[in-house]
């Protein structure tokens, strides 16, 4: 600092050296004041959000607590640090972001009620949030009437769009088809079991697959069945699996189920050396709970893995790991909810607004480079172009990256032909 | 498809139903003892079972790092430390809660329900959301293939073996022990029992922590077919009700049947039609035979 030489008392002949100093410092302070300076509050918030000179009020609303817990901690986690970055890196246009969390508890009314104090009470300028399509779809009439903005992390089954939310995770064709041309291609996969939880995310996932293996790989499908949330015995269904005998079987079976299954599989003799299996509902977060040595060999489609090997991921993981500690995972929806901050930083400094309308309209062609997935790109359908991946599961709980797709896949909400 | 592979298949589905009977028997045992003989509804059954399901993971995340070489011997001496954990919690929450409530039955509803809560919460602050996988014995997770196509799953045998053992012991200790025998007595007359110099409510404790430990060892045994995590318990939950409500409460040998009767129900019909079609049939089933006997498949005769 300049006032490190110290000045001359005021009646000294050299006061105007003294005045001279006490002049720079407002340029010494230009770094942090610039910004919001050329972004005047009244211009860049027309609409009454929490914004001010210094700071932009943001929420985030994720299950804390609750069975969603498992599956929420990590998007929490991912979108937390992705704003530390940037208000370390000197926030939106020139405003520290500041968090409002609320907790869904697993509840969707509760996500709904939330949701509208977020944006009734507390004015939140964007929202991190939901996780289940349930909770989406309860919070979604509260976004539309209010007018927010949400960015949403999880892969899930399409079918919607809205000019309030941004989709950051995949929609089902980009997770199913190119994974299903995969095991086609490259494992010479002809027959099909098909087997999911039974709610919405899963059965229309199977019927995309189903459509896919039989219209465009001319396959046949063996076999397709569901079972209850929760559901925790599958003996029965091995042994049909086991009649069926398919080349394939194509899991999307969730939640506490997924360890019993994968755990009575191989009990049943079901194993990698004996048996090709995809599944599009398994990540580095669930193999906590089945542990990798129970479905080593099998393979997952996803657009994210952690040991993806890019200098963007190499980042990222580490950051996540001093933040959480050495033992953490990140799964694919937790790479997902990492973009959702960095994404709206992107548009907000392009559209020059906090303004939900001017953002969402601004959203589609925002790129952002820094993704620990590799570039990704806004559509104008609100959900992000990104590429498909196929990995192997290590005992250890990791995945093998084993291929992955030539080029970005265009996200399609409402694909002809498989509805 | 060959009759030796259908022979297979007819196998491994009878084995299918029998390790699903041994699951329900498991997990309801220690509700029908503490429903049946003392009428408290206990919603915290699940979560007294996760408690062994935590004993395990923590068990063998101790022998893992430091004595890997017990690692095949661990299981046995966990589920017995799961039963005195389970025993314990069991124990203090007779203790600081129900015990004031006996007069309340659906007072005891809305109070375990409350603490099933509370203990889910805890489990969740203290090893956090996630659910973890516990590192089980090698010699546990497999098949046992005597001919080519046949696969027995060791975890189902284990289970039923344990279900075997600890069914014995229940019936061991009800019918051929003092504490047996004043549950019983109060079970059959609280009154009288108390006349004639029975500490009942030392029974009732007893009775209660029992009835917990035994889920302690369902929920530790049932991490080699499921999942550990803070709210794991109630996956079981509601088929632990199930089974003892449809085989009659007060009866032991009517919890038994009932497993039974749902566990081939249910594995038989699951194999013909889809899973969810399945439940909706078990359920029918169960419902119809309840409407014209409200009393369960066998009814104690116990003056009320």
């Amino acid at each position: 600092m300049s006032s490190s030489k110290r000045p001359e008392p005021p009646f000294s002949p050299d006061r105007r050296k003294f005045a001279l100093g006490m002049a720079s410092l407002p340029a010494l302070a230009l770094p942090f004041g610039a910004m919001a300076q050329s972004f005047p509050t009244a211009k860049v918030n027309t609409t009454g959000l929490a914004v001010t000179d210094k700071e932009v009020i943001v929420g985030q609303l994720h299950s804390a607590t609750g069975t969603m817990a498992i599956s929420e901690t990590g998007s929490i986690q991912a979108e937390r640090l992705a704003i530390e970055q940037i208000n370390a890196a000197g926030g939106i246009l020139g405003r520290q972001i500041k968090v409002v969390q609320e907790d869904g508890a697993s509840d969707w009314p509760t996500f709904a009620e939330k949701a509208k104090k977020l944006l009734v009470n507390d004015k939140v300028a964007a929202v991190f949030g939901c996780w289940t399509s349930a909770s989406r779809k309860a919070v979604l009439p509260v976004f539309e009437k209010e007018n927010g903005m949400l960015y949403y992390p999880t892969f899930y089954e399409g079918l919607e769009q809205s000019k309030n939310v941004i989709y950051t995770g995949q929609e089902a064709t980009q997770q199913i088809i190119w994974g299903l041309d995969w095991v086609n291609k490259e494992k010479n996969a002809k027959s099909f079991f098909l087997i999911g939880s039974d709610y919405i995310w899963p059965r229309t996932s199977n019927k995309i697959a189903r459509k896919h293996i039989e219209g465009h790989l001319k396959g046949k499908v063996v076999g397709e069945e569901y079972y209850p949330l929760g559901h925790t015995n599958f003996n029965s269904l091995i042994n049909k699996i086991k009649l069926a005998k398919p080349d394939c079987i194509y899991a999307v079976v969730v939640g506490g189920s997924n360890v019993a299954f994968y755990k009575q599989m191989k009990a049943a003799g079901i194993t990698s050396a004996k048996q090709l299996l995809l599944t599009i509902s398994v990540t580095e977060d669930e193999l906590l709970g089945i542990g990798g040595e129970n479905c080593a060999g099998f393979y997952a489609c996803m657009k994210y893995f952690q040991s993806l090997d890019n200098p963007n991921n190499k980042k990222f993981v580490e950051a996540f790991k001093a933040k959480y500690g050495a033992k953490a995972v990140i799964g694919d929806v937790t790479q997902a909810a990492y973009l959702g901050p960095w994404l709206w930083k992107a548009t907000v400094e392009k559209a020059g607004s906090f303004d939900v309308d001017k953002v969402a309209a601004a959203s589609p062609g925002i790129e952002f480079k820094g993704a620990p997935e590799g570039y990704v790109k806004i559509h104008e359908n609100h959900h992000l172009w990104s590429k498909a991946r196929i990995g192997e599961i290590l005992a250890d709980g990791q995945f093998k990256l084993i291929a992955e797709s030539p080029n970005l896949i265009e996200p399609d909400p409402f694909p002809k032909g498989y509805q | 498809m060959s009759a030796a592979d259908i022979w297979n298949i007819v196998l491994m589905q009878g084995f299918a139903g029998l390790s699903l009977f041994s699951v329900l028997l498991l997990m309801g045992l220690g509700l029908a003892i503490i429903f049946g003989q003392m009428g408290v509804i206990n919603m915290a059954h699940g979560e007294f079972m996760t408690i062994g399901a935590y004993t395990i993971f923590l068990a063998s995340t101790l022998v893992q790092n430091y004595a890997p070489g017990l690692m095949p011997y661990y299981f046995l001496i966990a589920i017995a430390v799961a039963f005195v954990l389970a025993f314990g919690a069991g124990w203090l929450a007779e203790w600081a809660l129900i015990r004031h409530l006996y007069r309340r039955p659906l007072d005891t509803l809305l109070a375990t329900w409350g603490l099933s809560l509370g203990m889910q919460q805890t489990f969740r602050s203290t090893f956090g959301p996630k659910e973890v996988s516990p590192t089980l014995p090698d010699w546990l997770m497999g098949s046992w293939a005597p001919v080519e196509g046949l696969d027995i799953p060791i975890n189902g045998m284990f289970v039923m073996g344990l279900t075997l053992v600890v069914t014995g012991m229940i019936f061991l200790l009800l019918y051929r022990s003092r504490w047996g025998l004043r549950v019983r007595a109060t079970v059959a007359n609280r009154v009288m029992a108390n006349a004639i110099g029975i500490n009942t409510r030392k029974t009732d404790r007893m009775t209660f922590a029992i009835g917990c430990g035994i889920a302690g060892v369902a929920g530790a045994a049932f991490t080699t077919i499921g999942s550990t995590g803070p709210t794991s318990g109630s996956l079981y939950i509601v088929d632990a009700f199930l089974v003892v409500t449809f085989g009659g409460a007060a009866s032991l040998l009517g919890t038994v049947a009932s497993a039974f009767g749902i566990a081939q129900t249910q594995s038989i019909t699951e194999f013909f039609l889809t899973g969810s079609m399945a439940k909706v049939l078990t359920l029918l089933t169960i419902v119809i035979i309840l409407m014209i006997r409200p009393q369960g498949l066998f009814a104690a005769k116990v003056r009320r």
